[in-house]
């Protein structure tokens, strides 16, 4: 079906110009919002019980709390996001610990990681794809605090992935031997979900 | 009921516009036709596409409105003034038009049946179209499960499918309660405020325990209910959300 129907009388509005040209995925709008997608209520974890752990197939689980989360070498990023729900948003600027850093010390076998937050979310990610500079838990946005309803205190960043993977109020990762489907990807979103190849739901 | 596994690829398809009608002045509903629909889960969404003659394509997703039916769906539509897709579709499109869409979509923001209530429904504005859904469904179904409605409109003449609400009011063990935030009739007895904790405890407080709540809306409203609720008691798995972000279009 796709491929040659034409909606009659649409012109479409929004065309890429030179800030946007090649940064926007098929499919995509961009916005200047912030919209909030989640399933449920917004959790409001004590952070003095706060921590993030690496469980699961690892050498030694690790286990920092807020504070020594917090002490940890941070960086700075600005990165494009986009969201299954059509939106894009451009030059976010991030600030968080790489999960490089996070990872420094863990020997793994595993190849597959279960994201989990506050609330009962997860979502599946293969470990390469938040190794080497591609991930961040980041726990300020636009420099201050990252909001509650954003993911505050501390969310997943994988900005080359649609943003569901990008885990609010993540508190640690898994990492497993073999994959395994989380939330959204249970419900019939894609296990992979690269916004460049529209990977919105499974079989795309 | 089909619809809940989305196994196999979701292709485009497409479908006609059978019917198209106003539900307020902003608002508007689309009837549409497809041989290949299945039944939906009522809270599901379609994603339509547009494509223009130069190949461009826009994409956005919509609630469906309508009771599940094999072949049928309606979708409710506010127009966003500065949007893309909406004012194609309230403006341009007309029945015997063919719009492409793929769907039904979305596993968690649904109810039937089978997940017991009783049900606590909460909408804002056009955040009304996938509880609707499920309001159709119930009455379709002659369900008992005892429904309560809280709907947020600004005004008498925007609350979106106000003669089948005030039909359904009617039903054994539905309850409906409006709230008009920015103007109402002289002789409007109900609430004329934004929805907050006092309003949430007032019509909540004489509904069974362990209520199944569905909130849907503008973020504000959303996340404003939820906290609300988590902080009356509700537990947090028992409270689903879908927000209409700020962008919309």
């Amino acid at each position: 079906m796709a491929g040659n129907f034409i909606s009659r009388g649409f012109r479409g509005r929004r065309r890429e110009d030179a800030a946007t040209a090649g940064r926007v995925p098929p499919g995509q709008y961009v916005t200047p919002d912030f919209p909030v997608l989640s399933a449920g209520p917004t959790p409001r974890p004590n952070m003095a019980a706060w921590d993030f752990a690496i469980t699961g197939a690892v050498g030694a689980p690790r286990r920092w709390s807020w504070e020594e989360f917090r002490a940890l070498p941070a960086e700075t990023v600005t990165v494009d996001i986009h969201c299954v729900t059509k939106w894009s948003k451009l030059d976010t600027t991030w600030e968080g610990v790489s999960v490089d850093t996070l990872l420094a010390d863990v020997k793994t076998a595993g190849g597959w990681v279960t994201a989990f937050s506050d609330g009962g979310y997860t979502t599946n990610l293969p470990l390469a794809d938040l190794t080497g500079g591609k991930a961040w838990v980041a726990y300020a946005y636009g420099g201050e605090p990252l909001a509650p309803e954003h993911g505050g205190p501390a969310r997943l960043l994988v900005p080359h992935l649609y943003f569901w993977k990008s885990a609010k109020w993540v508190r640690g990762l898994n990492v497993m031997t073999q994959d395994r489907p989380g939330f959204w990807e249970s419900l019939g979103y894609h296990d992979y979900g690269d916004p460049w190849r529209e990977q919105r739901y499974q079989g795309d | 009921m089909a619809g809940t596994a989305l196994s196999g690829r979701l292709s485009w398809q497409l479908a006609s516009v059978v019917a198209k009608h106003n539900e307020t002045p902003r608002v508007i509903t689309l009837r549409l036709a497809s041989e290949v629909w299945p039944e939906h889960l009522p809270g599901q969404h379609v994603d339509v596409r547009l494509t223009a003659e130069d190949g461009y394509q826009a994409q956005r997703s919509y609630s469906i409105a309508s009771a599940p039916a094999p072949g049928s769906l309606e979708l409710t539509v506010e127009e966003i003034a500065d949007g893309e897709v909406s004012p194609y579709l309230s403006e341009e499109l007309r029945p015997a038009d063919q719009l492409e869409m793929r769907g039904p979509i979305g596993g968690y923001f649904t109810w039937t049946e089978a997940d017991g209530g009783p049900l606590l429904l909460v909408a804002g504005g056009s955040g009304i179209a996938p509880l609707m859904s499920m309001l159709r469904y119930r009455a379709a179904a002659g369900s008992d499960i005892p429904a309560t409605l809280l709907y947020s409109s600004r005004s008498w003449e925007e609350i979106i499918y106000r003669e089948e609400l005030d039909r359904m009011s009617g039903d054994a063990g539905l309850r409906i309660v409006h709230t008009l935030t920015r103007s109402h009739p002289d002789d409007w007895d109900g609430y004329t405020r934004r929805i907050d904790t006092e309003m949430l405890e007032a019509v909540t407080s004489s509904l069974a325990a362990n209520q199944l709540a569905y909130i849907c809306g503008p973020t504000q409203l959303v996340e404003n209910v939820a906290n609300d609720l988590v902080g009356l008691g509700y537990p947090p798995a028992r409270v689903k959300t879908e927000r209409f972000g700020p962008s919309g279009g």
